[in-house]
This record gives C-alpha cells, sequence and structure tokens, in this order.
C-alpha cells in the first residue's frame, strides 16, 4: 500500500492549479499505462496532450473523469482531492458520494460523441441540468438554446441523433458538456471519428470557447495545427510518461527530444 | 370411429369455456406482469458489483430455466405446506409462472442492457448522473426496445403455458375443457373449442407486440 502521508489534503495558496496528477500511476496487469505522472493545469489554461497511440494519452483524460481508476497517486481538481476524500487526517479512496460531488466541476466530450439517441438535440442538454443540477426545465430549456446557439446547431434542436451528421453530433455534445457549466472540460480525440471535411465546424467550436471563455481545458487530438493554435501548451507523452512540454511554438518550432522530433516529422509525413 | 362434430353441445358449452378464458388471460397477464418486474430485477442483480449476489443470481436463473415448469408448480403447491407456507392455488400458480418466467425475461433484458454501448454508461459518468438516474433516464429506455421482440415471445409463452396450472386445479380453460370431458364423455368439441381459443388468443397478441415495438422505436428516434 502506498503511504497517503505525503499527499496534502487539500490544495492551498495563490497559484492553486485547477487540476493537478500527483504521483498517478495506472497500469492494466502487468503494463503500465502511466508511471508516476506529475501534470498541473491552471485555471483557464488549456493544455494539449499529443503523442503516440499507446502512450496514455486518453488515459490521461479518462481518468480525470473518473472513468478509470487510477492504481497510485492523488489527482486534485480545483485544490480538491478527486480519486481520495480525507478522513481522520489522511487520505482515502473516494467514495462514490465524493466522488460525484468532486466530478461535478469535470466535463467531457467524447471522439464517438455519446449522444443519448432516444433524445433530441436539446433533450441531450436539458437533460443534465433538470436530473442532475435539478434545474427548473425553463431555465434548462433557456441555458441549452444559448448553448445550442453558440455551437450553431439551435436550427436541429429537435432533430435526433441519428438524423445529424457526426460534426453536428459532436457540437450538440460539446453544447450538452458545457449545459453543466463545469470548470473543466476535457476533449478526447474529439475530430477523429469525423469525416476531414466537417472538422473544421468542431474546431471552430472550440476555437470559440477559447476565446470568449475562461474555461480549463484538457484536450488530446492528432489535429497538429490546431492544437498549435490554440493551445497554451503541449504535453508529449511518450510510453506512459511526458517525454517533453512547452508552448506549441517551443515544441512544435524547436523540440529538443529526439522522440518528439521524431513523432513530429513522421505525424508531418502522414499529412 | 367416427368423426361427429355436435354443434348443439358446442353451443351449450361455449359460455363456460369462455368464462374460463376470462381466468386465463388473468393467469398470463397477472403471471407476466409478475414476471416483468421480478425479470428486471434479476437482470439488473446481475450487474450488481456485489460478486456474490451476481453470482447467486446467476445460478438461480439457470437452475429455473433449467427445471420444468410443472414441477416448479407443484413444489410451490404441494411442497410449501411442509414448510408452512400455505397458498391457494392461484397464488400458487401465479408465483410459480411468474417466477419461471421471471427467469426468461432476465436473459431477455441482460441481452438488451448489454447492447446499449459502454460510450452511453460514460456519457452519464460524465453528466454527473446517479445510478437511478443512469438506469431509468438513459440505459433502459435504449435497452428495452431491442428486447422487446425476445418480451413478446414470452407474452405469448406464458399464455400456452397456463393450461399447466391445472394441474394444481386453477379453474382455467384447460380445466374446464377437463370437467367438460368428464362430466360429458365428450372431448372433441371442448379441446378443439380450446386450440381455437388460444389460437385466437395468441395471433392478435404477437401481431399488437409487433405493432408496439416499431410505434416504440419509431417514437425512441430509432429504426
Amino acid at each position: 500500500m502506498e503511504d497517503m502521508s505525503n499527499y496534502p489534503l487539500e490544495l492551498t495558496g495563490p497559484d492553486v492549479p485547477m487540476v493537478r496528477f500527483m504521483n498517478v500511476t495506472k497500469s492494466y496487469g502487468a503494463l503500465v499505462v502511466l508511471d508516476k505522472l506529475d501534470l498541473d493545469v491552471a485555471p483557464g489554461e488549456m493544455v494539449t496532450i499529443i503523442g503516440p497511440s499507446g502512450s496514455g494519452k486518453t488515459t490521461v483524460l479518462r481518468m480525470l473523469m473518473t472513468l478509470e481508476p487510477i492504481n497510485g497517486g492523488v489527482i486534485y481538481v480545483d485544490g480538491q482531492p478527486l480519486t481520495h476524500m480525507p478522513r481522520g487526517g489522511r487520505l482515502v479512496p473516494a467514495d462514490a458520494r465524493h466522488l460525484r460531488k468532486v466530478r461535478a466541476s469535470i466535463g467531457m466530450c467524447f471522439q464517438q460523441f455519446n449522444l443519448f439517441p432516444h433524445m433530441t438535440a436539446l433533450q441531450n442538454c436539458m437533460e443534465g441540468p433538470v436530473q442532475v443540477l435539478g434545474l427548473s426545465r425553463a431555465e434548462a430549456r433557456a441555458r441549452s438554446e444559448e448553448l445550442l446557439e453558440l455551437v450553431g446547431m439551435i436550427d436541429k434542436k429537435d432533430q435526433h441523433p441519428s438524423r445529424l451528421s457526426g460534426g453536428q453530433q459532436q457540437r450538440v455534445a460539446i453544447a450538452r458538456a458545457l449545459a453543466m457549466r463545469p470548470k473543466v472540460m476535457l476533449f478526447d480525440e474529439v475530430t477523429s471519428a469525423l469525416d476531414p471535411e466537417v472538422i473544421g465546424e468542431v474546431t471552430a467550436v472550440i476555437r470559440k470557447l477559447v476565446a470568449e471563455h475562461n474555461l480549463t481545458m484538457l484536450m488530446v487530438t492528432h489535429q497538429m495545427g490546431f492544437a498549435r493554435d490554440i493551445s497554451d501548451r503541449i504535453c508529449f507523452f511518450f510510453g506512459g510518461r511526458i517525454e517533453e512540454q512547452g508552448p506549441p511554438d517551443v515544441l512544435f518550432g524547436s523540440p529538443r527530444r529526439d522522440r518528439t522530433r521524431q513523432f513530429l516529422s513522421a505525424v508531418k509525413e502522414a499529412i | 370411429m367416427s368423426f361427429h362434430w355436435r354443434w348443439d353441445f358446442t353451443f351449450e358449452i361455449m359460455p363456460r369455456l369462455l368464462w374460463a378464458t376470462l381466468n386465463t388471460l388473468m393467469a398470463a397477464g397477472l403471471g407476466y406482469a409478475i414476471a416483468m418486474v421480478l425479470g428486471l430485477g434479476l437482470a439488473l442483480a446481475q450487474r450488481s458489483r456485489f460478486r456474490l449476489l451476481t453470482l447467486a443470481v446467476r445460478e438461480l436463473v439457470e437452475f429455473i430455466r433449467s427445471t420444468p415448469l410443472v414441477l416448479q408448480i407443484f413444489f410451490v403447491f404441494y411442497v410449501g405446506p411442509q414448510f408452512g407456507i400455505r397458498l391457494s392455488p392461484w397464488v400458487s400458480g401465479m408465483a410459480a409462472i411468474g417466477l419461471h418466467y421471471s427467469a426468461y425475461l432476465s436473459e431477455v433484458y441482460r441481452g438488451g442492457l448489454a447492447s446499449v454501448p459502454r460510450g452511453q454508461w460514460e456519457a452519464c459518468i460524465a453528466l454527473n448522473m446517479t445510478a437511478r438516474q443512469t438506469y431509468l433516464r438513459v440505459i433502459l429506455p435504449q435497452a428495452l426496445p431491442p428486447a422487446l421482440a425476445g418480451m413478446g415471445n414470452y407474452l405469448v409463452g406464458i399464455l400456452k403455458d397456463t393450461p399447466m396450472l391445472s394441474v394444481i386445479g386453477v379453474a382455467e380453460l384447460m380445466q374446464t375443457a377437463n370437467a367438460i370431458g368428464s362430466e360429458s364423455y365428450r372431448y372433441l368439441e371442448p379441446y378443439t373449442l380450446v386450440g381455437v381459443i388460444f389460437l385466437a388468443i395468441s395471433l392478435p397478441v404477437a401481431g399488437l407486440v409487433r405493432l408496439f415495438e416499431i410505434r416504440v422505436r419509431r417514437k425512441l428516434g430509432m429504426r
């Protein structure tokens, strides 16, 4: 068992990160996917994770969304431990109630959209605010319509997902996640399942979010140009660790590590 | 041996059989209602985090499905009293047939639940929904439409199995036909009528289930 006394019960001080991975380890049996990861994301920061497949990029987001349990370390969100909770002066694994409380500040968009197929676009957006946040239907509708407007899907609000294109579904999914008013938004390869001609409509929405909203965002993507344009920081993952990180111009312009250079040139060739 | 159908006798016994048909319908309806609710419980229990519960329910379902219904009916009615559980034929019959079909329906539900993609569960976590909200609002509405066809089959199935309740004296169609036969020594008409009545119920039920299935799918935006 890990000695939990090295981990603070909460993060305090002037520069509390919105997200902190502290010594986080994830393994599937003998396969170590993430090895003692330390990663901070500041409030309002946009961090993009790149790297070859199997490097643990998506796992980072999935652990933060509590879709996957972690095997070691602690994740903090907005100063509070997410994966653990304080009890008797030390951290113990979080129970369902604690997870629900802290998870409320995190929203996520998925590669496969995962819209609810039996609900219209508007109903998809209203579901969380009504059921989980307890908003009145009128409030939830106003909020949802505003967000569908933001993502340019207000005209299709009464359509079921099966009648929408991939790009349209993903835009609704972004509105649905935003309707929960998260502090942190996670974008997990949100353009990977899209036809090339509709990728732009989804990236445009994310650009708008970055420009107009003070959200903290963590993104995994293969769209290098897009990542370079909008990120404050790029993290290059390799073999379950951060091989190199820095501002986009530095990481894409003059990478220091061989593996980063190899990866970037391989990606460039693919395009 | 000669085949002679007596229409006057047919009309004479018709009211009694139609009356008994009501009991048959009630037995099938009640039994099915029990099976639908209990079956859902058995299906959900098999997805529980508690391994022991999951295993126990799995074994129970297999056990019920692997033994004859008529034996289960006898057990509840005749063996129950030895343990101090004294139930009327109707109650025993409903308990046995409801339990029996709940095992089958739980498998239908289980298939439906398994057909809901993992991403739907993950979306519910991302929206911070409770387990209850996840099931009621998202998972079950998607799991039930694909299960409807299988559920319809068992609705017809339970109807056709209600004659087994005659072995403990529930006054449904079969039991009434038997009674008519032993009073009059004529079996051709009562049994034929029983067959015709079953056919006259089963066929429309199967058709209605099919229609219902199409409507539900359309309503939920699925094709």
